[in-house]
């Protein structure tokens, strides 16, 4: 009996010893592991979470530097699979308040027309040429806030979208 | 007479239930006046709302085109009557959770004077298949079985596949609906002559006409016109009475002993599946130039005082209608708009009827059953699930809302029959959990998509503002270039400037 417990003992040392090596020296494939992460990501590009867009916080959460617990608008839901895709454990969410799902609203008769919203607009939303009105594109708004603190005349309001 | 029932394909499961139909089918259809005023709601059909294109106090006559599709699929809105249009405003309609939807409101003169008929078409076999099918568009027809999709782009897809069968569903399986069997007994000349129309415009050779067994006159009436026509094209068809043949894929399945596959459609395997009302509509629109204004609808159950098929406008009001059966008896307790297995409850009778509406049902008492108690996987409602899926392991799936398993298992093949409901021994409500699920499924399908458009135009804007970066660095570099190169001799020139201002001082 000895001898076989002595042989699986030594395979399973060596087994260890190759795979700690490994673990060590090998480089941790990551360039497919940020595009899997930015997947589950809301893609609002509301930089809440600190960095300037769904894909860096993305890469900041790959490379162990950000939590997985700063996306507010994904919410809980975003964090459990966030856990679930990299074995972490769920945390509850930094923001207490998740976002709502909503839109900017520009109130077209205050607008001034100073094209600052439409630079802050991470996805295009906003068209609109200097000094005259501007409008939001509904349908591509992802609800950031990123215009409202821009705007000099506070003509910019979030509307719940449902 | 009777139609053979014998080269059926096979149907797993489903339930033979009580028809109860008799009660209304007694009666021939009457004719319901057009009421003081017509509620019709822009959106009648699968796909984007119709836009109006009538204004406030606009007078229109019966047959006008007031409201437009838009969009990819959609149908138009015709006036059901004359009169003048008063409003177009929120009206509560037959949705879940009493929700409302923009309605056109038109207030009738009572003179239910027609639009003019341009010009008298050709007769329809001499027109291309594709003429016939923008005509077709233009008649506001949608499937009248229920699913109101917008019949002309249900054609226009068809035509694009390699078909073989029409088949036209006569079945009306569901309990208390009898609008198709009263329509086939005293319309059947319209309801065969579109399925000629119909066979003309995608050029086929082979119609079944698919009744159940539990409506012989109807199948009569059929077998003689259907002489009468000597069209050897158009072949009767008896299945037999089990819910729910008459969905669309059951049927295919019961007539060709073929499968629709999984999130594919009937004419994927060669078969175009038409309500008998469609055909009749359709015939009602080409041969006789008059668009879906109207439609026969059931009104039936033991809170009607007397039950029967009426044809009323579009835009009546379901207490119009109740008031035109007699009232509701004493005993009227809840009020369903369609069947009793996919119908839908509504809590207030101003409600208009809409070309989905088939049937108005009004109960003595709630259809509940009992409290809801755990499930012991007893598998019944395996057995009688007609698309073979596993209830109650979806009710599992539902429940944790593990969306990735229930997409596994075929959530999305669900018919909604309530067949699973109907016999379990917990009184899960299954149908309602699945429908829930489903919505579930289409929202995170549809946040994902909104995600994905987001990222892409994120994308696109960084590139942009890299490029435009670039452009201005390269720039800027260029005048550097220059400015250095002019240098000197500027600084020179500058200088000299300086000393003449201050000699001039």
């Amino acid at each position: 009996m000895w001898p076989a417990v002595l042989t699986i003992a030594l395979i399973a040392l060596l087994a260890g010893l190759a795979l700690s090596y490994a673990y060590r020296s090998l480089p941790p494939e990551t360039s497919g592991l940020v595009e899997r992460v930015n997947e589950l990501l809301p893609q609002t590009q509301c930089a809440q979470c600190g960095y300037p867009g769904c894909r860096p916080y993305a890469a900041a959460v790959v490379a162990g530097s950000a939590g997985i617990n700063l996306c507010a608008p994904g919410g809980e839901e975003t964090v459990r699979r966030l856990a679930d895709l990299l074995g972490k454990d769920v945390l509850p969410l930094a923001e207490a308040t998740p976002l709502q799902r909503a839109v900017a609203i520009i109130d077209e008769n205050r607008c001034i027309g100073c094209t600052h919203c439409r630079s802050a607009c991470p996805v295009d939303a906003i068209v609109g040429a200097h000094q005259l009105m501007h409008t939001v594109i509904a349908a591509e708004c992802t609800g950031c806030e990123l215009c409202v603190a821009p705007c000099p005349v506070d003509c910019i309001s979030m509307r719940s979208s449902g | 007479m009777t139609a053979p029932t014998y080269d059926l394909g096979k149907l797993h499961g489903g339930l033979r239930l009580e028809g109860r139909k008799t009660e209304a089918t007694r009666e021939p259809i009457y004719r319901v006046p057009v009421p003081a005023q017509l509620i019709l709601p822009i959106s009648q059909h699968v796909g984007d709302d119709a836009q109006p294109v009538v204004g406030i106090g606009e007078r229109v006559l019966k047959g006008q085109l007031i409201a437009e599709p838009d969009g990819t699929l959609g149908a138009p809105v015709h006036a059901s009557s004359s009169g003048k249009v008063v409003a177009i405003e929120p009206w509560p309609v037959a949705r879940r959770f009493g929700a409302k939807a923009p309605c056109i409101v038109i207030e009738c003169d009572g003179e239910d004077t027609p639009i003019e008929r341009a010009e008298t078409p050709p007769p329809y076999n001499t027109l291309p298949p594709d003429v016939l099918l923008a005509m077709i568009l233009q008649g506001g027809i949608v499937g009248l079985g229920g699913a109101v999709f917008p019949t002309a782009q249900k054609l226009m897809q068809a035509v694009t596949c390699e078909l073989e069968y029409l088949i036209l569903n006569g079945v009306e399986c569901e309990p208390y609906i009898s609008c198709d069997d009263v329509l086939m007994r005293e319309h059947a000349h319209q309801v065969l002559g579109g399925a000629q129309i119909l066979m003309h415009a995608l050029s086929l050779n082979v119609g079944y006409v698919v009744v159940e067994s539990d409506k012989p006159e109807a199948i009569q009436r059929l077998a003689e016109v259907m002489s009468e026509l000597n069209d050897d094209r158009l072949v009767l068809k008896q299945v037999p009475t089990i819910y729910p043949s008459g969905g669309e894929d059951q049927l295919v399945q019961l007539v060709t002993n073929l499968e629709v596959p999984s999130g594919g459609l009937p004419t994927d395997i060669g078969c175009l599946v038409q309500n008998v009302g469609t055909a009749a509509a359709i015939y009602d629109w080409i041969i006789d130039h008059e668009p879906l204004v109207s439609r026969i609808t059931t009104i039936t159950g033991d809170g009607i005082a007397q039950p029967m098929n009426v044809e009323a406008r579009l835009g009546t009001t379901v207490a119009d209608i109740v008031n035109f059966a007699g009232g509701y008896t004493d005993r009227a307790q809840q009020l369903i708009i369609g069947g009793p297995m996919t119908g839908k409850s509504v809590t207030i009778d101003e409600v208009p009827i809409v070309k989905a509406t088939n049937c108005i049902l009004v109960l003595s008492e709630p259809a509940t059953i009992g409290d809801e108690r755990p499930c012991i996987r007893c598998g019944e409602c395996a057995e009688v699930c007609p698309i073979q899926l596993l209830p109650q392991q979806l009710f599992w799936y539902a429940c944790a809302d593990n969306e990735a398993k229930l997409r596994e298992h075929g959530l999305i093949d669900c018919i909604e029959c309530g067949c699973c409901d109907l016999v379990c021994p917990s009184h899960i409500p299954l149908t309602a959990d699945f429908r829930k699920a489903k919505g579930r499924i289409q929202e995170l399908a549809d946040e994902k998509a909104r995600a994905e458009r987001a990222r892409q135009r994120f994308e696109a804007r960084n590139q942009r503002l890299e490029k435009e970066q670039q452009d201005r660095d390269r720039e800027l570099a260029g005048q550097k270039e220059a400015a250095k190169q002019a240098g000197p001799a500027a600084i020179a020139e500058i200088l000299k400037r300086k000393q003449q201002g201050s000699e001039d001082d």
